[in-house]
Order: C-alpha cells, then sequence, then structure tokens
C-alpha cells in the first residue's frame, strides 16, 4: 500500500517529446484514471510508473521509494494488460500463482493465496483450464486475479476492459469497483472512455498531447471542466460549444441569439471578448421535460431536426448558433422533426471559456 | 456448401490420379535406392530391369558392416559417428547463436539493424558451391582440412542465417506484453525469456533445429571438399566410397544411402506436428 508520486516526469523518445514533465500526486488507496484520447502520453505514463518505459527526466516514486532506476519486478506493483497477456501455455492457477512462485513462495502459501483470489474473482471451475479455453471476460478475471494474489502497493491497469464488448465492459466495470472496494489498494488506470473515468475514479487526470489538463474528482470535472477540450471529452453526449461575441454582458451567438451571462461569468469577460459558450445537452431540455426547474434561465424556442429515443430520454437535435446543438428529453414524448419546441437553458450550469485559450473564464 | 465445391466422381479420381502421378514421381527414385538397397548386384544390372526383387537380401549391409568374408568392410562407423558428431554441434551452435539473433532481432532496435538482417539473407542466396574453393584455400592455411571442426564452422555459417530468420519470426508472434507481464511478475528479463518466451518458441525452435540438423546431415557437396579420411568424413561423402575407376557397387551405395535416410526419416517423424507448424508459419510470414 502506499502512494504515486510523479515529479516533472518527461519521457522522450530520440528528439520526440511524448509526455511533457507531468506532476502527479496518487494519494494511498485512491483510484485515479488517466484519461485521454489515443496518443494523450497516458500510456507511456503508466508504463514509466511500471517501469517497463525509462524515464527520460523527472522522477517517480512509490511510497518513499524513487523508483526510476529500479526495474519492474523491484517495484512491487502488478498491471493488468489490455491484451490480459495470460501466459498461454500456463493453466489458470499456474498463471496466478505464477509471480508467488517467482518470489521463491511455499507450495502451500502460493496455494492459499490463489484460492483466495480464485474466489473472489469466480476463478474455480477454471483452474484447470488454458487461456485458450477461456471467453474474454474470464480471461479478464484471470488478469485482475494475477494482480491481486501479489499484494502489491499499486494496481496498473493499461485500457483492461476495452477488448470486450460493450455489455460485458458494463460487468466488468463494476467487478473492478467492487474489487478496490474490497482490496483496498491504490490503482492507476488507463482508459480512452470518459464512462470508465467518470464511474470508476475518485479522481480523473485528464491528458492531451503529454500534458495534464485537469485533475479533478469526477464531479469537478463534469461540472468545472477547465477548459474545452476538458468539456467535450468529459460528459455523454458531449457539452454543446457555441462561437459567441460577448457585448452588454450578454454573449451574442452567430446567429445572433443573445445568452444572458449570470452575474459571475459577466464579471469575468469584456465586451468584444470572442468566446465559446459551452452548456450540457442536460441543462438544455425541452419545457417540463428538465431534472429540476433552474433558478435563472432562457427560454429559446427552436425546431427539432433529429430526435434520437433512447428509452428514458430523447436526445433532440436543434440548430443554434449555427452548430447542431443536443438536448437531453426526461420523461419523453414522441418528438417529430420539424416539430417547434420550447428549450430551457439553465443559466446557472453555463460555461463560457476564452475563444483562443481554450480556458475558462472562471479560472 | 454450394454446389461449385463438390466434384463429380470423374473429377475426384482424376485429381486422385494426379496425386498418384506426381507421389509415383517423387518417390520411385527414394523406392528404388531402398529396394537396391536390398538386392544381389546381378539384379540390379538386369535388363530388363526388375521391379520387384527376387531374392531379397541383407548382404549389402552385412558387406558394408565387414560381417562378410567376401569384400572389407568400410569404416561406415566411424563415418556415421563423424556425420553425427558434426551435424549434431553445428546444429546446437546454430540454434543456440541463432536463437539469440532472432530474439535480437524480433526485441530490440538497434543501428544498422534491417541492413544487418538483409545482410544475413543476402548470404543465402549464394550457392555453397561457390564457396568451396575460397573455403579450401582458407581452410588449408588455417589447417582445417579434413577436421570435424572444419565442417562445424561451415555448417555453422550456413545454418545461423537461417535460423535468425525462422527464429525472429517466431519470437515476433510472441506478443512482447508476455515479457513484460513475467517482468512485473517479478522476473528478470534473463527469467522471463526463459520461462514464458522460450517455452512458446519451442515449436519454432524445434523446426529450425531439423533444418538445420538435416541440412548438415545431407549437405555432400562442401564436405567432398573440406574432408579426406575418415578422420572427418562424413556419411554422404563415404557414399563415393562405393565407386572404383571402372565399376560402381549400386547395391552397397543403396545400402549405406538408407543408412543415411533412416535417422533423416525418424527425425522427420517425430517432430513432424513442429515441422509442419514451422513450415506453414514461414508461408505467412510477412
Amino acid at each position: 500500500m502506499a502512494e504515486v508520486s510523479l515529479k516533472k516526469v518527461v519521457k522522450r523518445y530520440g528528439v520526440i517529446e511524448t509526455v511533457h514533465g507531468i506532476d502527479l500526486d496518487v494519494a494511498h488507496n485512491e483510484f485515479v484514471v488517466l484519461v485521454g484520447p489515443s496518443g494523450c502520453g497516458k500510456s507511456t505514463t503508466l508504463r514509466m510508473i511500471a517501469g517497463l518505459e525509462e524515464i527520460t527526466g523527472g522522477t517517480i516514486s512509490i511510497g518513499d521509494r524513487v523508483v526510476n532506476a529500479l526495474p519492474p519486478r523491484a517495484r512491487n506493483i502488478s498491471m493488468v494488460f489490455q491484451s490480459y497477456a495470460l501466459y498461454p501455455h500456463m493453466t489458470v492457477r499456474d498463471n496466478l500463482g505464477f509471480g508467488l512462485k517467482i518470489a521463491g513462495q511455499s507450495e502451500a502459501e502460493i496455494k492459499k493465496r490463489v484460492d483466495e483470489a480464485s474466489e473472489i474473482l469466480g476463478l474455480d471451475p477454471y483452474m484447470d483450464r488454458l487461456p485458450q479455453h477461456l471467453s474474454g471476460g474470464q480471461r479478464q478475471r484471470v488478469a485482475m486475479g494475477r494482480a491481486i494474489v501479489r499484494n502489491p502497493d499499486v494496481f496498473l491497469f493499461d485500457e483492461p476492459l476495452s477488448n470486450l464488448d460493450a455489455k460485458l465492459r458494463g460487468q466488468m466495470r463494476v467487478e473492478i469497483k467492487k474489487l478496490h472496494q474490497r482490496v483496498k489498494t491504490t490503482v492507476i488506470y488507463v482508459t480512452h472512455d470518459q464512462v470508465e473515468a467518470m464511474t470508476l475514479a475518485d479522481r480523473i487526470v485528464i491528458m492531451r498531447d503529454g500534458h495534464i489538463e485537469q485533475v479533478g474528482t469526477p464531479t469537478e470535472v463534469f461540472e468545472h471542466p477547465v477548459n474545452t477540450f476538458v468539456a467535450g471529452f468529459i460528459g455523454s453526449p458531449p457539452m454543446n460549444q457555441l462561437d459567441a461575441v460577448i457585448a452588454d454582458g450578454t454573449a451574442r451567438l452567430s446567429d445572433g441569439t443573445e445568452v444572458r451571462l449570470p452575474a459571475d461569468i459577466a464579471s469575468k469577460v469584456s465586451d468584444g471578448q470572442q468566446v465559446i459558450v459551452g452548456f450540457r445537452p442536460d441543462s438544455f431540455a425541452p419545457k417540463g421535460h428538465s431534472l429540476h426547474d433552474p433558478s435563472d434561465s432562457l427560454t429559446i424556442s427552436r425546431a427539432v431536426t433529429i430526435a434520437e429515443p433512447l428509452g428514458t430520454e430523447t436526445i433532440v437535435f436543434v440548430d443554434l448558433g449555427g452548430k447542431d446543438v443536443q438536448a437531453k428529453m426526461l420523461n419523453p414524448r414522441p418528438v417529430t422533426p420539424g416539430e417547434v419546441l420550447e428549450f430551457t437553458l439553465d443559466l446557472t450550469r453555463l460555461h463560457v471559456f476564452d475563444k483562443t485559450t481554450g480556458r475558462s473564464v472562471r479560472r | 456448401m454450394s454446389a461449385g465445391t463438390i466434384e463429380k466422381p470423374w473429377q475426384r479420381w482424376l485429381i486422385r490420379l494426379g496425386v498418384f502421378i506426381a507421389m509415383v514421381i517423387l518417390l520411385v527414385p527414394g523406392i528404388w535406392v531402398v529396394v537396391t538397397a536390398f538386392r544381389p548386384n546381378i539384379e540390379v544390372l538386369a535388363r530388363p530391369a526388375v521391379w520387384i526383387p527376387q531374392n531379397p537380401t541383407l548382404d549389402n549391409f552385412a558387406r558394408l558392416f565387414g560381417f562378410s568374408s567376401a569384400q572389407q568392410g568400410l569404416p561406415v562407423q566411424q563415418y556415421f559417428t563423424n556425420s553425427l558428431i558434426i551435424s549434431v554441434t553445428s546444429t546446437i551452435i546454430a540454434i543456440v547463436i541463432g536463437m539469440a539473433g532472432g530474439y535480437a532481432f524480433a526485441r530490440f532496435s538497434f543501428r544498422g539493424k534491417a541492413t544487418l538482417f538483409l545482410g544475413f539473407m543476402l548470404s543465402r542466396t549464394v550457392p555453397g558451391v561457390a564457396l568451396s574453393l575460397p573455403l579450401f584455400i582458407l581452410w588449408s592455411r588455417l589447417g582445417l582440412i579434413d577436421t570435424s571442426w572444419g565442417l562445424i564452422l561451415v555448417y555453422m555459417a550456413v545454418n545461423i542465417p537461417f535460423t535468425i530468420w525462422l527464429t525472429d519470426g517466431f519470437f515476433r508472434q510472441i506478443p512482447v506484453d508476455l515479457s513484460e507481464a513475467a517482468q512485473i511478475d517479478g522476473c528478470t528479463r534473463w527469467q522471463a525469456f526463459w520461462k514464458v518466451e522460450f517455452p512458446l518458441a519451442k515449436s519454432g525452435l524445434a523446426s529450425a533445429a531439423i533444418f538445420a540438423f538435416l541440412t548438415s546431415w545431407n549437405e555432400y557437396a562442401l564436405a567432398s571438399q573440406l574432408t579426406r579420411t575418415t578422420a572427418s568424413k562424413t556419411m554422404p561423402v563415404g557414399l563415393m566410397d562405393f565407386t572404383a575407376q571402372f565399376t560402381v557397387d549400386w547395391t552397397g551405395m543403396s545400402a549405406m544411402a538408407v543408412l543415411i535416410i533412416i535417422p533423416a526419416l525418424i527425425l522427420t517423424f517425430i517432430v513432424q506436428k513442429h515441422l509442419i507448424a514451422g513450415l506453414t508459419f514461414g508461408g505467412v510470414k510477412g
């Protein structure tokens, strides 16, 4: 059990720098998710923590040890790979016990701990099978079992669910969460899927192009994204983002629609400033179909272009500010394209970003 | 199944006939050698040819090993021992070096990697016989003519590039993740190799070993140049002992050829499964 600390960590391949001096502190037993689009450096960062990639600059410590120069085996970590990386020539039992055997544990101790892990993950019926005779979900469980038997200080997960189908992914997500609640350990989890990040993380680290864009709890990054990238990346469907110009404390969209800004935002912008106005589909709902009545709102009438019924809600597309804007309709009723609806825009949950820097004006 | 894939009976028989003819062309010389080994010389020279041996005999083998009083035996045991020592030694060394090389090409990036690999492959394009004269001169200066090591070195040089090419492909097929997982599980890189990657590459290495062994075991052209006496003569070279100035002892030669074929045949059967894996693999390698 240990905290993990990254200080000014840099990764360079030849002249190409892929991770640009990132700082991150992961607390003891914390579940931290590194999320970002492919090529953002999240996997490289994880592999540097694991010791599978050399660290070009900065320091990484696990517990109170700087591990920069330590090989993976000396870091007391375990890792679940995207491909699961189960040893194809060993049975499930041997896969689970491999690390303990290498460590020179007694047969009895290995059996005890392997049986424990197998029980936690429900692997008992498969113990004598080879990995090739397991389904994707079972392989995934074996990979997790192999990680927990060794009682590591830190668990590393490298996109562990991306090879599973959507349904199984949902199940395994729950299992990982249960596992963390049961086996309290520091977890660093890499994914490109923001839903996984939101559901699993104590804290989310959003990365782009080798930089950390924002670190925060799921609620923080959802409610208060620091820039347009985070705003667009977290949340599904994504936040609507519209170009606007500030005039007299209002944001004028390109189609002339005026969005009155709440006082706390209005004080942070100046007339003539180019901004991006952002609001999530659930703070832009047809009247009578929102989660709650906002204290400060704006009513906008628009014709529906497309409606996507999802059962408990319908995603309604309208044209606003020259863009396709999505609205979330709760307790939906049938909507036909062309129908004009009155939408309530929740101004208390409005986001305004500076157009040139992309940063939230609240900061 | 679509109708197009079902052959009519006459088509099926036509295919079988074709296969039969092809097999006859391939197998008859081999069978003829075996048959000849078990018949008296007089039948071999008979005209018209006697296809089925009328008087099967083991005399040829008896003569070969010197059990017969009629003719002095040849040092067949010595040739066999030489062949075995030379083939096995050169195969083991080629596999060890080739495996290390193949692993390096599959797993590491280093300067000049592509060029080096191309160089190894190009060395395979040179016909062995073309090297016999330069080799002969070099080996005679180094005192390697008519020594086992002289041939072992040559066969190593022939086999290592091929082994590298084959094992490189096999190691490439094994995901790097496995070695990394093993290292995280507590292995050194060395342990990870022996406990995870080596067991998975075994069938590839087995087929590489068979190829190397058979190349050395059957090689004639270079061995005939570089060997002189029983100190280093191998079985294929020993075959020439049956030719005299005006006569060829066909039955004796065939008996010895059978002795050459048997170990190769046994070995091939034992590792057939691996061999097929190795060959088909070679077929899909990019």
